[in-house]
């Protein structure tokens, strides 16, 4: 989108609506509308942070770019192939992988760390598998000596967070999607694990999709965040520049609600009241208009699209208040600090 | 370094089904319930070589001979046969529709459960609402109602068995496999580009098989019973054929004049049974890695 050179991965307008079936016959009475016309691009190299509150679609859309839900609509493509069309699901899962939250249910208790590592490469009939399973295990920092016949419960979490990493990269995959990969471990561990990703994509050359709600831990990781609010996404920009200035009143809440380390600065209000609307029937226009402190009439009728902030932008914003023809009464002003 | 080098489990390059193996062998309880079964199994399938006296010739004269009399070691039925061949004897027949309806069951009640659990949708729901009619009956009732309608016969009554026995091991199969289904190993394993079939075969069958094998396990003792069940209703195994529960409901009348005699057919099922019992509970803690 606000990528100059050509991406490694496009996605446009993804949608996921799961039916809410219920009833004496089971009929769908309703759709939670999960991820709602998503689209963004990603540049080979780089790392796109997923930011947003829980049951914004975040993880739904890690499961839909990786095929594990099945989208209803939009495109992937990788390449300039897209999926469905140019390339079919396994090809897709070659050059995307995924690292999920919990470390323990990722991995198959029966199996051992080096099975697990290998079966990937496996099935996927790459040569030597398990020579390739005890490289990338000692990459990561586990010695395949010995740990490449142990099980899963005899690590610790950060050492099967690593088992993990070492199985989603056993095909060589081009970008890795990290749903929340880090958030179940400690903070020194956490840390380790984070330098530990931030060298195997300067050295592999690996594109990330970092989803977590830990902003400092996106900032760290992250060139640019995008920020879901109820299945869409409403701001998508360079870490510096959302760092510096958030654009959309949903990401300035999300950012104020940040525990701060300064004790003189403290968050005295809430930064955003109740709980998200409901997906399966979400507010008119602007989804966000309900909980929006700048809401106007407008947003209650508009929606608002994903456009940048000024033309050229790198810094793409969905809020009625920076489109000057909006009618939004504060347009063009920006939101007030 | 060189320390916890050497910390590296003694069994690190054994598979999964030789650890399992290997630590059943260290559980005394288990090996002894394994000896007591071998020495049924084997007894029964050599029963013709080992010198006994004929299971089907009576005499009116030595009619329920108390345990102990001379030439007789178990004493004898009420028709004057000899107890002990025919409590060996009875074995071949006990243990064959005691066991193979569940070994059947197994294999196909956690096929059709995987694939229901695994599947899901439409699937599922067809699989598991025919075994939910099969479910609806008592499990007695059923058997009789099959084994009625089959006719008697060993044949019939192990067709009728496997079938009373397949919708309880489809149920435990598909709660199983529907649980692990949920977990992130599977979905690991789909995204790695895995078809479905491989998924099932390795990550699969693997964490599904031992809770399912432990329950098929604790359901020989129901089906021992139940085929005895059908012999004394006539729609199993007919006299003289040796087998014990039918020794049981003949020599049921005796049970005033001869006790110890009339229980030896029930000791012999409860012995089975309880090593069955406790066989499969060490194999499910042997199966258990994590400890």
């Amino acid at each position: 989108m606000s990528v100059t050179e050509k991406p490694l991965l496009s996605v446009r307008d993804l949608k996921k609506h799961f039916p809410i079936k219920g009833g004496i016959l089971g009929r769908t009475q309703g759709m939670v509308q999960a991820v709602d016309g998503v689209s963004f691009d990603v540049a080979p190299g780089e790392t796109l942070g997923i930011v947003g509150e829980s049951g914004c679609g975040k993880s739904t859309t890690a499961k839909l770019l990786i095929g594990l839900t099945e989208r209803d609509e939009g495109d992937i493509a990788l390449n300039d192939k897209t999926l469905g069309r140019d390339m079919n699901l396994r090809a897709l899962r070659r050059d995307i992988q995924m690292v999920f939250q919990d470390s323990y249910a990722s991995l198959n208790p029966r199996m051992t760390i080096l099975d697990s590592v290998a079966f990937g490469a496996r099935v996927q009939g790459l040569d030597d598998p398990m020579g390739r399973a005890r490289r990338l295990m000692d990459r990561v920092g586990l010695s395949a000596d010995r740990f490449a016949h142990r099980y899963p419960h005899e690590l610790s979490g950060g050492q099967r967070q690593r088992v993990n990493i070492a199985r989603a990269l056993a095909m060589f995959p081009k970008v890795v999607v990290l749903d929340e990969a880090v958030s179940a471990l400690d903070k020194s561990v956490e840390a380790q694990v984070l330098n530990l990703l931030a060298d195997l994509r300067a050295e592999l050359g690996l594109t990330y999709i970092f989803i977590s709600h830990d902003l400092n831990v996106v900032r760290y990781i992250s060139d640019r965040i995008l920020v879901m609010y109820l299945g869409e996404v409403v701001e998508i920009a360079p870490v510096d520049q959302i760092w510096a200035d958030q654009a959309h009143p949903y990401t300035r809440s999300l950012f104020s609600a940040m525990p701060s380390m300064d004790p003189d600065n403290r968050t005295e209000k809430p930064p955003l009241a109740g709980d998200p609307p409901n997906p399966i029937d979400p507010p008119s226009g602007c989804r966000f208009h309900t909980r929006c402190p700048l809401a106007a009439p407008v947003c209650k009728s508009r929606h608002p699209v994903l456009a940048p902030r000024v033309q050229g932008s790198a810094h793409w914003v969905a809020c009625h208040l920076h489109d000057a023809n909006s009618g939004h009464p504060e347009a063009g002003k920006g939101i007030p600090a | 370094m060189s320390q916890t080098e050497t910390a590296i489990p003694a069994q690190a390059h054994r598979g999964y089904w030789s650890a399992v193996l290997s630590r059943l062998r260290r559980d005394p309880v288990a090996m002894a319930c394994l000896a007591v079964l071998a020495l049924l199994v084997l007894s029964a399938i050599f029963a013709p070589w080992l010198g006994l006296a004929d299971p089907y010739k009576g005499s009116m004269i030595a009619r329920l001979k108390p345990i102990g009399t001379p030439g007789y070691p178990l004493g004898t039925d009420e028709q004057g046969r000899d107890m002990l061949a025919r409590l060996i004897y009875g074995g071949r027949l006990t243990l064959f529709i005691g066991l193979m309806p569940v070994v059947l069951a197994f294999f196909i009640g956690g096929a059709l459960g995987v694939v229901a659990g695994y599947v899901g949708g439409v699937t599922n729901t067809i699989i598991m609402r025919v075994v939910d009619v099969f479910f609806a009956f008592p499990s007695v009732l059923l058997a009789i109602a099959i084994s009625g309608a089959l006719g008697a016969g060993v044949l019939n009554s192990l067709v009728s068995l496997t079938i009373v026995f397949i919708p309880p091991v489809t149920r435990v199969a598909e709660a199983v496999t529907s649980g692990v289904r949920q977990l992130d190993y599977i979905d690991a394993a789909r995204s790695s580009g895995a078809s479905a079939l491989t998924v099932i075969r390795v990550h699969v069958i693997g964490n599904v098989a031992s809770p399912v094998f432990v329950y098929a396990t604790s359901l020989t003792s129901v089906c021992m019973i139940l085929a005895a069940g059908l012999s004394f209703l006539g729609i199993g195994v007919r006299p003289p054929e040796p087998e014990w529960g039918l020794m049981l409901n003949t020599l049921r009348s005796a049970i005033y004049v001869n006790p110890w005699l009339a229980a030896l057919p029930g000791v012999m099922i409860f012995a089975t049974s309880l090593c069955l019992n406790l066989l499969s509970d060490g194999l499910r803690s042997a199966m258990n890695v994590r400890d």
